[in-house]
Order: C-alpha cells, then sequence, then structure tokens
C-alpha cells in the first residue's frame, strides 16, 4: 500500500471534549470522527459545498485575542477566553481552526435543527407510505432524531408536478424535493452534463431540465443516489421494493476496468438494484447507469442454466466427464477471459500449464468518458497479467487463434465465456475440433461447442479483480446461481484434478489464494483473500508499466506517460 | 408645499434635483462644475484616494450602514486578479426612492463619483446593476455613459491619464433579492441570483468572477464626489461622529407630503420629518406606528418609549418623535436606518392586514435558496393571509412569532433574517391587534341550507 502523507492534525474543543482532528476537514467531518453527528442534507463530501440546507448549524467560537497586542485573553481560572460568534454557522462551509470551540448539542443547536425539520416538512407531502425513500431518507430519519415530533402547520401545502420524467432512468416527484441542489451540482461538477436548474422561487421553486434537455447521461441516476429525499427516483427500481427488505453486499462492478465499487441489493435470490459504493481512491460515490443495468442479464433468456453435450441437456458430470475426455488427448487451446476473476484466470493458467496448452486471450474495448467507463470494457484485463495467464497486451481479437487453427495445430478448445466468431475466427477453421465452453450466456460458440459447462455470473461468485489503478478489490456473492451449477473456480479444479496427474487443486478460494501468493516474486506476495474483505489493495504494477494500456486520464486514474513507457 | 422646503434641508446630492433649469445632460452637468474632481482625482495617487473616503467616515447608504473606507480597505490587492467596481442600484427594499431620484436627474453624478471610486481601487471594470423596473433609469444611464466617454470620463485612457476602466449598465432581472450584494454578483454573472454563503465569498476577495469586488450603493459612490471635493475631514464634519454626511430619506405612507428630502445626519427627528418636514398626518388621524427604514426595518411603534445608553455613553429616553434620523438613532430604538425609507401609519391601518402585505412581499421574494427564509417566508404569508380572511386563531401571535424566530440568524444572506423582522416586531409590538382579530375578524356563522 502507498502510505499517503500525514495530514497535519489540529486540536479542538468538541462539547467540551479536546479532539484532534486532521487540518482542514470542516466541522462535519471532524464531528463525524468523533462519533458526532452533524445532521446535513445539502453538503457531500464530494462535492462543492452549497450551504443552502442550513441543517448543520453549530455554535462555534474561537479564542480571544487582545487586539492591540495580540495576546490571547484568558479566563479567571487560565483557560482561554473564547469569543462565540453570535449566530450559529453551518458545519459543512466552516473548517476547522487550532483551538475552536464548537458545540453540536447546545440548546440553540438543537433548536436550530427542530426549526429547520419543521421547515422542511411543512410543504412536503409526507406520503411516506407510497414513498420509495422510505426507509433510506434523511427526512424521516432525522424528523425522528431531530424534529419536534408534532406539526404546528395548519394551512394548505404547496402543490408541484408529481410525476415528471426527466431523462430515460429519472423520475421526479417535485413535490417531496428539499431543493437541496445536490443533484444540479453533481450534473455540473462530476457529470459535466449541466441540465438540472430551479426554476420558480421561493417556496414555488422547482428542480427541472433546461428546455429541450433532458437528464440523460450515463451517471443519471447518481442524482437519485444522491438525493437525499425521495424526490429523484429510479425509474426502473421505482416502487419495485421496499428498501428495507433489501439485502445489501458489496460488489464490484464488471463493466469495465474502472472496478466501481458497489451494493447490489437483493431480496430471495433476485436482485432489485445496484449502487455505488462509496470508495474515494476509485469511484469516490459514483458508478455509471450502464453498469447498474447488469443484474439484469442474471435472469436473461439467453442464460446458460444446463450443462450440455453435443447440443442435449446432460447432468453436470456427464458434462465434465465429456469434457475430461475431449481434453485429454492431442494439443488443447485455451481461450481465457478478461472478464474472469483473478482467482479463475490462475486455474485457467495452472490448467494450461498442466497439459501444455497453448494460451489465447482477446480484450474488449469501447470508448472512455473520462469519468468511470474505460474504454477498457472488461473489469480484470491487469488480472490476466497478474495470474501469469498473459504477458501481453491482449488485442480486440482472436487473430493468433485463427492463425493457430488455420496451420491445423490445435485438437481441442476451452473457452472461456468468449464468442470466437466475432474474434476473427472463421467457424470454417473449427472444423470439427471439440470446443469445451464454459460461459454464463448463449452466443454462436456455445451453440457450436460439444461440451457447455454453465459458469456463474459475478453476482453469484466470489473473487476478485484488478482494475485500472492495480487496486486489487474482491466482490462477493449476492445471490445463489441456477439450480444445479458450480462456481467456475470449482469447475477449474475438476478439470485441473482430472486431466493432469498428481494434481491436488483446492477450490476453495482461500485455498487458491494459498497457491497464488506463494511465489516470491509475485505482486500477490503475502496476501490472502480475506485482506480483501477490508478495502482495496494497491498492487505494484511497474512490471507492466511498458504496456499500451489504452485507459484515458479519467476520475482518479493517470495513465503513464508515454515516455514512461518508452523507457521501461 | 413652503415646509417642503425647510431651512434645514442640505442639499448636497439632490442639489440640482429639483432644478427645473438642470437637465440630465453632460453639458449641464459640467456647466456646474462637473467632472472636474474626476479630473483632479486622476492626478492624485489611488491610495490617497481612499485614505479620504476613510476619513470622511461615509457609511454605505445601501442599507447596512457599513463605512464604504473601510469596505475598500478589505480589497484582496495581493491576488493579482482583476478588480471589479459594481453600483448596485436595484433600489428594491420597499419604500425607498432615493437612488432612482439620483439616476433620473443627476446621472453623471453617479458616473463621476464611480469613476473616481473605480480609480481609487483600481477597478478593471465597472457596472451599474440597475432595477429591471428602472427602464427609463437604464435607458438614461447608457446615454450619460456615450456622452462621458465622448468627452474620455470613463472608458479608455480617462481624461489622457492612462488609467482605463470601462462602465456598464447592466440591467436587473427583476428580483429583491438581487439586491443583496452577492446574489447581485451571481445574477451579473448570468446566473440565478442566489446569495453566496459567506465565508467564503466575500465580496471584496470571491466576488464577481471569483475576483476582488466592491459593491456600493448609488448614494455611496455619489458621496464619493463630494468627500474628494470638500476633503474627507470636512466631509466628516457634516452630521455627527460616524454618522457623517447628509442622507436621503424618503417618506412615504399616510403624512400630507410624502417625497424625499436630505439632511444632514441626525439633523433632525423623527417627529420632525413627519409633523414639520412632511406636513403632519391627515386631519383627525393619530399616528400609529413607523418603519423607520424600508420594510425590513423593525416597526415602531407610536407610544412607545425608547432608553438605553448610546454608544458615546449618553444615556436616552425618547419617544418615537424624538429618534434623531441618522445611522445610529433607529438602531439604538431597536430598529434600524437600513435604506432611509420612511413609512408612516396612521390610526386607520390594520397592523395584521400591514403584516400581511409585508409578509406577501418577502413570501414572494424569498429566492428559495436556504431552508429557514424559504419556508418559513411562506408560512408566516399564509398565517396572516388566513388571518385577515377571517380565520385568526387567537394562537397566531404566538406562532408567527416563533416561526420569526426560527428564521432570524440561521439564514445565509441578511435577507433572509431582514424578512422576519417585521414579524418579529409587528407581533410583539401589536400583539393585541392579532389577538383581537381572532376574537372580531370570525366570519358569521351562515344558516345552515335547508335540505328538502
Amino acid at each position: 500500500m502507498i502510505s499517503k502523507k500525514q495530514k497535519e492534525a489540529v486540536t479542538i474543543n468538541l462539547d467540551g471534549k479536546e479532539v484532534e482532528v486532521p487540518a482542514g476537514v470542516n466541522l462535519i467531518e471532524a464531528a463525524a470522527l468523533h462519533g458526532k453527528e452533524i445532521p446535513h442534507y445539502c453538503y457531500h463530501p464530494q462535492l462543492s459545498v452549497a450551504g443552502n440546507c442550513r441543517m448543520c448549524l453549530v455554535e462555534m467560537g474561537t479564542p480571544m485575542r487582545d487586539r492591540g497586542s495580540g495576546e490571547p485573553i484568558l479566563e479567571e481560572d487560565g483557560s482561554p477566553k473564547i469569543g462565540w460568534v453570535p449566530k450559529p454557522v453551518i458545519g459543512c462551509a466552516t473548517d476547522v481552526i487550532p483551538g475552536m470551540h464548537v458545540k453540536t448539542d447546545s440548546e440553540t443547536v438543537l433548536d436550530c435543527r427542530e426549526s429547520i425539520m419543521e421547515f422542511l416538512l411543512v410543504n412536503h407531502p409526507l406520503d411516506c407510505p407510497i414513498c420509495d425513500q422510505a426507509g433510506e431518507c434523511r427526512l424521516q430519519e432525522f424528523a425522528t432524531d431531530y424534529g419536534r415530533g408534532y406539526s404546528r402547520y395548519e394551512e394548505r401545502k404547496n402543490v408541484k408536478p408529481k410525476r415528471t420524467r426527466l431523462g430515460p432512468r429519472v423520475t421526479l416527484d417535485d413535490e417531496r424535493c428539499i431543493l437541496c441542489s445536490r443533484c444540479i451540482r453533481f450534473c455540473q461538477e462530476v457529470a459535466d452534463d449541466d441540465v438540472l436548474g430551479f426554476v420558480d422561487r421561493g417556496s414555488f421553486s422547482t428542480l427541472t431540465c433546461f428546455p429541450g434537455r433532458e437528464l440523460s447521461n450515463n451517471y443519471s441516476l447518481n442524482t437519485v443516489d444522491l438525493c437525499p429525499v425521495g424526490a429523484l427516483t429510479s425509474s426502473d427500481f421505482r416502487f419495485k421494493m421496499r428498501v428495507w427488505f433489501l439485502k445489501e453486499t458489496p460488489s464490484i462492478c464488471p463493466e469495465s476496468s474502472a472496478g466501481c465499487n458497489t451494493l447490489v441489493s437483493s431480496r430471495e435470490g433476485e436482485i432489485y438494484r445496484i449502487t455505488p459504493r462509496r470508495n474515494d481512491l476509485v469511484n469516490d460515490s459514483w458508478m455509471p447507469d450502464s453498469g447498474r443495468s447488469l443484474y439484469k442479464e442474471v435472469r436473461s433468456e439467453d442464460r446458460l442454466t444446463k450443462p450440455r453435450t453435443d447440443g442435449q441437456d446432460c447432468s453436470l458430470e456427464d458434462a465434465i466427464g465429456a469434457a475430461v475426455a475431449a481434453l485429454s488427448v492431442g494439443q488443447v487451446g485455451i481461450v481465457g477471459s478478461c472478464r474472469s476473476s483473478l482467482e479463475e484466470q490462475f486455474l485457467a493458467n495452472q490448467l494450461a500449464k498442466g497439459i501444455k496448452a497453448q494460451k489465447f486471450l482477446r480484450g474488449h474495448f469501447g470508448d472512455d468518458d473520462g469519468i468511470l467507463l474505460s474504454s477498457d470494457r472488461t473489469p480484470n484485463l491487469r488480472g490476466t497479467l497478474l495470474s501469469g495467464f498473459a504477458s501481453a497486451y491482449p488485442k480486440d481479437n482472436l487473430s493468433s487463434l485463427a492463425l493457430a487453427l488455420k496451420k491445423g495445430n490445435l485438437d481441442a478448445l476451452v473457452v472461456m465465456g468468449e464468442d470466437l466468431f466475432e474474434s476473427k475466427v472463421d467457424a470454417d477453421s473449427i472444423n470439427g475440433i471439440p470446443i469445451i465452453f464454459l460461459g454464463t450466456h448463449e452466443n454462436a460458440t456455445s451453440q457450436l461447442a460439444k461440451v457447455v459447462l454453465p459458469t456463474l455470473t459475478s453476482f453469484e461468485k466470489s473473487g476478485s479483480f484488478v482494475n485500472r489503478n492495480f487496486f486489487l478489490q474482491a466482490f462477493r456473492q449476492s445471490v445463489p446461481g441456477p439450480a444445479g451449477l458450480l462456481p467456475d473456480i470449482q469447475l477449474l479444479s475438476r478439470l485441473l484434478n482430472e486431466l493432469v496427474e498428481e494434481s491436488f487443486q483446492g477450490s476453495d478460494l482461500d485455498e487458491i489464494w494459498e497457491d497464488m501468493a506463494r511465489p516470491a516474486s509475485s505482486p500477490l506476495k503475502s496476501l490472502c483473500f480475506s485482506d480483501l474483505k477490508k478495502g482495496c489493495v494497491q498492487l505494484d504494477g511497474s512490471k507492466w508499466a511498458s504496456l499500451p494500456f489504452v485507459e484515458k486520464k479519467a476520475l482518479h486514474y493517470k495513465p503513464a506517460s508515454p515516455k514512461a513507457a518508452k523507457s521501461s | 408645499m413652503i415646509k417642503k422646503k425647510t431651512p434645514r434641508e442640505r442639499r448636497i446630492i439632490l442639489k440640482h434635483a429639483d432644478d427645473p433649469n438642470y437637465s440630465n445632460r453632460i453639458q449641464c452637468y459640467q456647466r456646474e462644475g462637473g467632472y472636474k474632481m474626476l479630473s483632479r482625482a486622476l492626478k492624485m495617487k489611488p491610495e490617497e484616494i481612499g485614505e479620504e473616503v476613510l476619513k470622511s467616515g461615509v457609511r454605505g447608504r445601501g442599507g447596512a450602514g457599513f463605512p464604504a473606507g473601510m469596505k475598500w480597505k478589505f480589497l484582496d490587492r495581493k491576488s493579482g486578479k482583476p478588480i471589479y467596481l459594481i453600483c448596485n442600484a436595484d433600489e428594491s427594499e420597499p419604500g425607498t426612492f432615493k437612488d432612482r431620484q439620483i439616476i433620473y436627474k443627476d446621472p453623471h453624478q453617479l458616473i463621476e463619483g464611480m469613476m473616481i471610486a473605480a480609480y481609487a481601487i483600481q477597478a478593471k471594470q465597472a457596472f451599474i446593476y440597475i432595477r429591471a423596473e428602472f427602464f427609463e433609469g437604464a435607458r438614461i444611464l447608457e446615454q450619460a455613459i456615450d456622452e462621458a466617454k465622448k468627452k474620455a470620463f470613463c472608458g479608455n485612457d480617462i481624461l489622457g491619464s492612462g488609467y482605463s476602466c470601462d462602465l456598464v449598465v447592466h440591467r436587473g432581472a427583476g428580483a429583491y433579492i438581487c439586491g443583496e450584494e452577492t446574489g447581485l454578483i451571481e445574477s451579473l454573472e448570468g446566473k440565478r441570483p442566489n446569495p453566496r454563503i459567506k465565508p467564503p465569498y466575500f465580496p471584496a476577495v470571491l466576488g464577481l468572477y471569483q475576483c476582488p469586488t466592491i459593491v456600493n450603493n448609488v448614494e455611496t459612490l455619489c458621496n464619493v464626489k463630494h468627500i474628494m471635493e470638500m476633503g474627507g475631514d470636512e466631509f466628516a464634519k457634516i452630521g455627527k461622529p460616524n454618522n457623517t454626511g447628509t442622507r436621503i430619506w424618503c417618506v412615504s405612507g399616510q403624512v400630507r407630503n410624502p417625497g424625499y428630502f436630505e439632511f444632514e445626519c441626525g439633523a433632525l427627528t423623527l417627529g420632525e420629518m413627519i409633523f414639520d418636514v412632511c406636513g403632519g398626518l391627515m386631519p383627525g388621524r393619530s399616528l400609529k406606528a413607523v418603519i423607520p427604514g424600508g420594510s425590513s426595518a423593525k416597526v415602531l411603534r407610536a407610544d412607545e418609549r425608547f432608553s438605553g445608553k448610546l454608544k458615546d455613553g449618553t444615556e436616552f429616553d425618547w419617544g418615537i418623535e424624538d429618534i434623531p434620523l441618522d445611522f445610529d438613532g433607529p438602531m439604538a430604538a431597536g430598529s434600524m436606518s437600513g435604506s432611509g425609507g420612511i413609512i408612516v401609519m396612521d390610526d386607520t391601518v390594520d397592523v395584521v392586514q400591514a403584516m400581511a402585505n409585508i409578509n406577501a412581499f418577502y413570501a414572494h421574494e424569498s429566492c428559495g435558496q436556504c431552508t429557514p427564509c424559504r419556508e418559513g417566508c411562506l408560512w408566516m404569508r399564509k398565517i396572516t393571509k388566513r388571518m385577515c380572511a377571517g380565520d385568526a386563531r387567537e394562537e397566531d401571535a404566538d406562532l408567527l412569532l416563533s416561526v420569526a424566530n426560527q428564521i432570524e440568524g440561521r439564514t445565509i444572506c441578511a435577507f433572509g433574517e431582514a424578512a422576519a423582522w417585521p414579524t418579529q416586531s409587528f407581533v410583539s409590538k401589536f400583539r393585541d391587534d392579532f389577538i383581537e382579530k381572532a376574537k372580531t375578524g370570525k366570519p358569521e356563522a351562515k344558516e345552515p341550507l335547508q335540505l328538502i
């Protein structure tokens, strides 16, 4: 791990207790470090400070100094005399100063919170029973924690539009909006697509898209996550499930090499939504919309759920038997995948070593959006390098395999999910060579395969990916896979043990990690899978610095300069 | 009409305002010695001008009364960023109509004052942000700037001094909040006029386009010219210590001769203003209340006694008519001189309706950025509107006061909390009227319909 330079510490007095906090943080962050919550709506650590909700008002004072001499003024008991600011200040826009005194639970502060909660609720429809945000709503939480618990409001509430379509994926309920402007700031500052704004004045202010525009950028759903109340809702998730029924599993988005940290929300084996998980080194609190819909492939129609041999459904045992038989003779080629987990790639490499197979690999590339959708559209290309499966940077096709097939060098093929015929391999050149297909979804190759061994999606298994920054990150099983199927690592270890003499490859993640971390020269040295539970691990990727990685400059990612790449 | 020209009025800024032989053209202004001070000022060092303004003790005429020279001192000159000067001609406070007189009748005085000020702070560009409703004012100013530019009083290489500063008129966006200096800056940048949070956005450091900026009121900038003409020390002799110069008071409401009057600070009392200068109330009426500085200022009740100690230690015990008209007088009485808009109410006024009127203004004009003002102002409007419609409850007085107290001191800008001051003062000072409303204002019960 790269050790971050420790920030200077500052001592402040928080509710009568002297505490140390890093210099430069604001009062909300400083108080949170010491277990004190300063409630807030508009403040978000990764957006600019707006200071409009006024929920984070606290009392603040600094040690007084004599105007003439500059000497500190002392109380009778020798302690510094504190000059309290006459009005409460907002915690989000107030940075710590040495010696500063802060009150977060004084009578004034509690009264401020009560009054702000009352104001926020006077024109709020209080339609929690039909609101999707219920259960994860800051308005509900803070009303319970800091509100008065009763209403003095007798007048009519404002009426605003209830279901405005802001874009293809976001629906707005204006009555619930508390005008915190987080969504507006997100679109301006992160998504770089300034489409949201307020119209009208005062309490009639309404969030809207600029005329002729819509909120259609690939980050639009982050505004839904950011929304502290139920105003911005995901059109996909709206009214599908009460959030308190959902089980949240930490995972990694498999969409691209950005490796966004995610939370997969599921109930009874079905996934309902994917939301970003904060990681300040990788994705802050964001992820692209496109990655959120990937869960839909778990139950898509072309999903492979039954093992097959020669086009006929069969038992898994029979399929494994047929695969072993086909791979036992002649020269085997293994087509790996940058979408497999590090552990799977390691086992595929062990298999290739054991049966002296030729290895093939392709990458999948697209446009870079400069934020969190990188041009490398696979989650684990760097894993193929670390696991030893590949040593060169893959092309976007399998022309080397096409060449080997043309020469007639191969007698059998193991294909990990890739479609050969979309990778510049001619269907005629297969010429009856048995294909053992391990994958999750049907494609032209699986249809031609002699043996199909269905595998699990990244939502149904555990493992790890290495992202564009060489951060090793674990994902965990969120939902069970289709009945009767085994995780990829178990299939691969079975094949390995059956085909290679004296091989006793374990199929447990910890066992695989023991083997992976053994070589002294490996960047994975002295790591184990459970280390990844704590967070991402920075690996040393300098060995591969000269490879032509395609990613462009993006959030938390800087490509190695071409010069450095040349010289190394 | 004789009383209006009371000998005690001292017109410096409005010297030519009502002169039938005076027009707003440059020939007229120059005939009266205009722009001579600018050419003298351009030969001085910029810091010297700042020193004179500081010495004069002139306080901002926009409402807050902050010393203008001090404001200029806060300017961040080390950043290397361009400096901007903005004239706040938004004049949006209800009850105020003084800047309008200057703009319409003597625009060159403002331009000269602005160019001296711009040179003093070494501004790169100057703006006049004028209230949207002053169509004619904007036209007059543009014509005046044109005239001034032709004679090199502003624009490139002013009077051959090598100093250049362009001056532009920017028409406002028709909102009260555009008069708040950071809101004005946002509006000038082309955005919604949402006031900025302070810290960190103090205009003198991070103003227009995040550059150091000075925002001054029209009257303040006009005063700069006169300060330079007579010298800071001489100017400081006008009025009273800490309340220097003259002030233009705008009297409206139920007096016989409403209008604008320029007096030395502290030269007369509120009573003299109402009863002598403005000719008193209508026959048979008695004074009920006065708002001394625009609708945001706290109301003063006619039979109130104000006592306490002034800053200089002298004790005072005033009735409403004894309050001296300067900066500190109304302040000592618990209100403020604000923008100088004196609103007089006699005994025919229903204070609850007056309150409802003021609340309607603030609910309509709240920008909606921060929670307390946004929700509180509309809530207060709804309460007072309901009270006037005959559905008042006895507890409404306490509720109004409590809502107003929840706004004060918790908003982003000063306008937000100023929106709570009228309610706070009206309800606490005329509590009986509010309670009475609940007893008398109830509509008569209708007879139930006979169903056949």
